[in-house]
Formats: structure tokens, C-alpha cells, sequence
């Protein structure tokens, strides 16, 4: 694709997921528009570092399509161990696709191809013997709207670690939910009625028992979807700060339409736009002296 | 990399951010004004232009104050980033100089007052003069770098400070010969000195607002000399 033009097709099944309000889309979409003039820079390779030397995964020429149309267009990006990445950009960007074919959550979507070189570890994650449970288990994920499941809060966190075997003893478990509670910071909160419903808490407490359901089944890396776009400032502040704690012992990638949000819990930042990533830099470099136009562009408000 | 203040989705945003930029050059030709005037004052012993001075250096405290409380204001309602933050921070750092730009011209006013009440023939004013025409191109010349996002015309004005530097040296040698010469003529030279000195800092913060044009189109902190970090 060399002239860039905003491609309906492209937003693809994997916004689906992230179910963003239609008006909010047709805002940036009247945006995008509104400032054609930027639009039309053709982006030919990413600009800034996007490999680092101690890369957790590792991705090299990734295109995904969906049927026929290319969400991902030559994707290269190193996200190094105990790093977060934010991946910034547009609606329709690409960033969740991008995203989910990293523990290969796009396998769900009938027509969703993933090419290119995917490694966790150094281990192909597209590899013939690969077996995705196993997968997700060292590669969790987060989405965009909490989605505990309809089980007491203790179940909600031991079904993992059940279900892949990590644990079946009732002592054993007991200790995973009550240490994933604690790193999720929700285990004062919930200590005193982790039989009630997880559906029961609040939007932060959820998304937080969400993010002790990942890290049950000690995860390596963390994906993040718009973790927090349903919550309200506190419940942010909260996420984030555990954002920066679980850095410590696990890498994570986590997509954000808040830039503020990318600036304030990620060290490096990657902006994608139109399927292309246009740049990756430390993201202190990206928020006060990004090198492409068109990141500075949108990271700016100037459309997008 | 080109400036566009004025193509943000937010309408208010463009606005908000070209009126700081419109009320900090009103500052800027402001400044620039006060320190021709006091000049003058200087050159023709016009006390009564020393005393407008005098008066215009308030307004420009307030401006001052202005402006630090619109860029606040930005900042809180906006979170600029990149060259918007850029901007807002440079405006910041103009402002503070050109306040003290204002203060050094009510120093040189309030030396205009004490030397026409002195009445003596005037030696040393060649030096002012001299002086004086260089820093306030540099100030014009800074001031119109920044309107203009001009980088190259800001490292020219920048590079005339070293100049000015040597003048200035120069200059109080020449001041300390008079005074070797005449000791009675040590308190009168004293305030030709401490005017010479007032308007070398113009020169500093002249530059320092050259390397603010810098920082604004490149994201350059250049500023203590380190001029490397230009890329």
C-alpha cells in the first residue's frame, strides 16, 4: 500500500473486543478526515529503536489479514523483559490486532491470518507444536472491560491455575488466590468474602480480579487491552501503579488510547497508524520530541 | 520538523496556544521599547523618559505573572505534549528573561536619573552606545527568530553574545583606566560600569532566548553550552 488512506476494512473483527463506542470512532474517523492534508505521508519503515538487546518477545515482518484485507502490515518489534510497551495510535490502527497476535488470541477469528516471525523466548509462538493453552498461560492477557467470570471471587482466581494443573490441592490454591489477590492489590478489599460473586465488585475491584486471574497461572508476559478505559480516574491510578509493581517480574504490552496513560506506565512507546508502525523510542523521547510527523501529530490531538 | 500551532482537532486548543504565544511577543516588544528608552534617557539626559521606565517596568511584571498563569492553565486543561509542550515551555522560560530584561532596563533608567543628576561631561557613553545597539538587535533579532520558528537565524543572534561579551570586557577595562586616572571620577564611572553590565545580561538573555527557538523547533536543550545536542 503506498498512498495512505483510511481503510474501513482494516479496523477489522479485533475491534470487535474492545467495542468502542460507535460516535467516539466516527469523531476520529471525521478527524482523520478533517486533516487529510496529514494523512497522506506514506510511511515507509519504522523510525527510532524498535529491537532492544534483551527482548522477551520478539517480532520480525508481521502481516495478519483478515480475508483480504491486511490489518498488519511489516510489523518488527522487540519488547524487552521486564519492560512495558505502550502501542499508541488511532482506532483502527491495528494496535489490539497487533496486540492479540502476540499469544494468538486473533486463531479465534474465522479468516484471521498471522505471518512473519513471532518468538517468545526465542520459541516460535505460531511454531506446528505449539499448543495455545500452555500459550496463554505464559502469555495473559487483560481486556478492556473486566470479564470475571460468574463464580465466586476465589474461583474466579483458581480456575487457572485448576485448569492448567498448576495446583490441585486446596492449601496450594489457597496460597496462588490469596498471592495473586495481593499483587493485584485487591486482597484487602475482598480477604473476608472471597466466596461472594466477583460479579459483585466494583469496575476497579473487577478489572483487578481480572488482572489476579492472569498472574494466578504465573504468566510471563502481560497483555493489556485498554485495561482501564472502563474505569474512573482512582481505579486508574490504581491499575497503573499495579502496572508498574508487575514490571518487576513480568513483561508487558499493554494498548491505550490514553496518552497520558502510555506516558505515565510504559518505557518505550510504539505508535502504529493505518497497520504500519510508524515509530518506536523510548517513550520519554516520543512525548516531548517524537521523530515522525505523524506521531507527533497525533500524540499532539492534531488528528487521530 | 514544521510548526503547526493552529491544526489541532480542538479549536480552543489552536486559540489557547496562539494568544500565549501573541501575549508573550507583546511582552517581548514591550521589553524591547523599555530598553530603548532607557537608552535614551541615557544618551540625553532625559530624566523624565527615565521615570516612564521606571513605571512601564510594572506592567511588565504583571505580564509576566500573565503569562505563567495562562501557561499553568494549558498545561492543567490541555497536557500538551511534544511541540506543544515545547512551546508552553519556552514561552515559560522567555517570559522569565524577558522580566529580567525589563529589570536590567530600569537599572539602566535609574543610572540615567543619577547621571544627569551628576551633570558631567559624559565619558563612557560611547561604550554604552556601542553596546547598547548590539543587544538590542540581539533582542529584536531573538525575538523575531522565535515569530518566525527560525533555527538558523537564532544560532546567528546567538553567536553576536560572544562579541558583546568582548565589548564589554573590553569596555571596563577602558573604565578602570579613567578611574586609575581620575579618582574623582570613581563613583560617576562606577554607574557607567554597572550600565555596561546591565546591558551585557540583555545580551545573555537575548541568547537565552535564541536557545529557546532551539529547544521550541528542534527539541534541543542546548542551553550552558551544549550546543552537541542539536540533531
Amino acid at each position: 500500500m503506498t498512498t495512505m488512506t483510511l481503510n474501513a476494512g482494516e479496523a477489522g473483527p479485533a475491534e470487535d473486543q474492545t467495542a468502542n463506542p460507535a460516535s467516539e470512532s466516527a469523531v476520529e474517523q471525521s478527524a482523520v478526515k478533517a486533516r487529510a492534508a496529514n494523512t497522506n505521508i506514506e510511511v515507509t519503515g519504522t523510525v527510532g529503536s524498535p529491537f532492544c538487546d534483551d527482548a522477551k518477545l520478539s517480532m520480525r515482518n508481521v502481516n495478519v489479514f483478515y480475508g483480504e484485507a491486511q490489518a498488519i502490515h511489516d510489523v518488527s518489534l522487540d519488547i524487552g523483559r521486564n519492560q512495558v510497551v505502550a502501542m499508541i495510535g488511532p482506532s483502527g490502527c491495528g494496535k489490539s490486532t497487533f496486540l492479540r497476535s502476540l499469544n494468538r488470541m486473533n486463531d479465534t477469528i474465522e479468516g484471521c491470518r498471522v505471518e512473519g516471525e513471532l518468538t517468545l523466548d526465542g520459541e516460535a509462538i505460531y511454531g506446528p507444536k505449539v499448543d495455545v493453552v500452555p500459550l496463554r498461560a505464559r502469555v495473559g492477557m487483560v481486556f478492556q472491560k473486566p470479564n470475571p467470570f460468574p463464580k465466586s471471587i476465589y474461583d474466579n482466581v483458581a480456575y487457572g491455575p485448576k485448569i492448567h494443573g498448576i495446583a490441585s490441592r486446596r492449601a496450594e490454591l489457597d496460597e496462588i488466590v490469596e498471592n495473586s489477590l495481593r499483587r493485584a492489590g485487591l486482597w484487602n478489599e475482598v480477604k473476608d468474602r472471597l466466596d461472594k460473586p466477583g460479579t459483585g465488585l466494583s469496575g476497579g475491584q473487577q478489572q483487578r480480579l481480572c488482572i489476579a486471574r492472569a498472574i494466578a497461572v504465573s504468566p510471563e508476559v502481560i497483555l493489556m487491552d485498554e485495561p482501564c478505559s472502563a474505569l474512573d480516574p482512582i481505579a486508574t491510578a490504581r491499575i497503573e501503579e499495579l502496572i508498574d509493581e508487575l514490571r518487576q517480574n513480568y513483561t508487558i504490552a499493554i494498548v491505550t488510547h490514553s496518552m497520558q496513560q502510555a506516558a505515565r506506565v510504559s518505557q518505550r512507546t510504539a505508535y502504529f497508524h493505518l497497520g504500519k508502525l510508524v515509530e518506536v523510542n523510548d517513550t520519554e523521547t516520543v512525548f516531548t520530541n517524537p521523530e515522525h510527523e505523524l506521531t507527533e501529530a497525533y500524540i499532539t490531538g492534531r488528528f487521530g | 520538523m514544521e510548526m503547526h500551532f493552529d491544526q489541532h482537532i480542538s479549536r480552543q486548543f489552536n486559540e489557547d496556544l496562539e494568544s500565549l504565544k501573541t501575549e508573550m511577543l507583546e511582552m517581548g516588544g514591550m521589553v524591547t521599547r523599555q530598553v530603548a528608552d532607557a537608552v535614551e534617557a541615557l544618551a540625553n539626559a532625559d530624566s523624565e523618559l527615565a521615570e516612564k521606565v521606571l513605571k512601564v517596568e510594572e506592567e511588565i511584571d504583571r505580564c509576566e505573572m500573565e503569562l505563567d498563569e495562562h501557561a499553568t492553565l494549558i498545561i492543567a486543561k490541555r497536557q500538551p505534549a511534544a511541540s506543544d509542550l515545547r512551546m508552553v515551555m519556552s514561552v515559560i522560560r522567555i517570559a522569565r528573561d524577558l522580566e529580567r530584561v525589563g529589570d536590567e532596563a530600569s537599572k539602566v533608567a535609574k543610572m540615567a536619573i543619577a547621571l544627569t543628576d551628576e551633570g558631567t561631561a559624559p565619558r563612557g557613553y560611547t561604550e554604552i552606545r556601542h553596546i547598547a545597539n548590539a543587544v538590542r538587535k540581539m533582542l529584536n533579532d531573538a525575538l523575531d527568530a522565535y515569530t518566525r520558528f527560525d533555527v538558523a537565524s537564532a544560532m546567528e543572534t546567538l553567536a553576536e553574545d560572544e562579541q558583546v561579551d568582548m565589548d564589554y570586557r573590553s569596555a571596563v577595562r577602558e573604565m578602570i583606566t579613567y578611574m586609575m586616572e581620575d579618582p574623582r571620577s570613581i563613583s560617576r564611572v562606577m554607574n557607567v560600569l554597572w550600565t555596561l553590565r546591565s546591558l551585557e545580561r540583555i545580551g545573555d538573555h537575548a541568547k537565552n532566548i535564541c536557545e529557546q527557538v532551539v529547544y521550541l523547533v528542534k527539541g534541543a536543550d542546548i542551553r550552558h553550552g551544549n550546543e552537541k545536542n542539536m540533531r
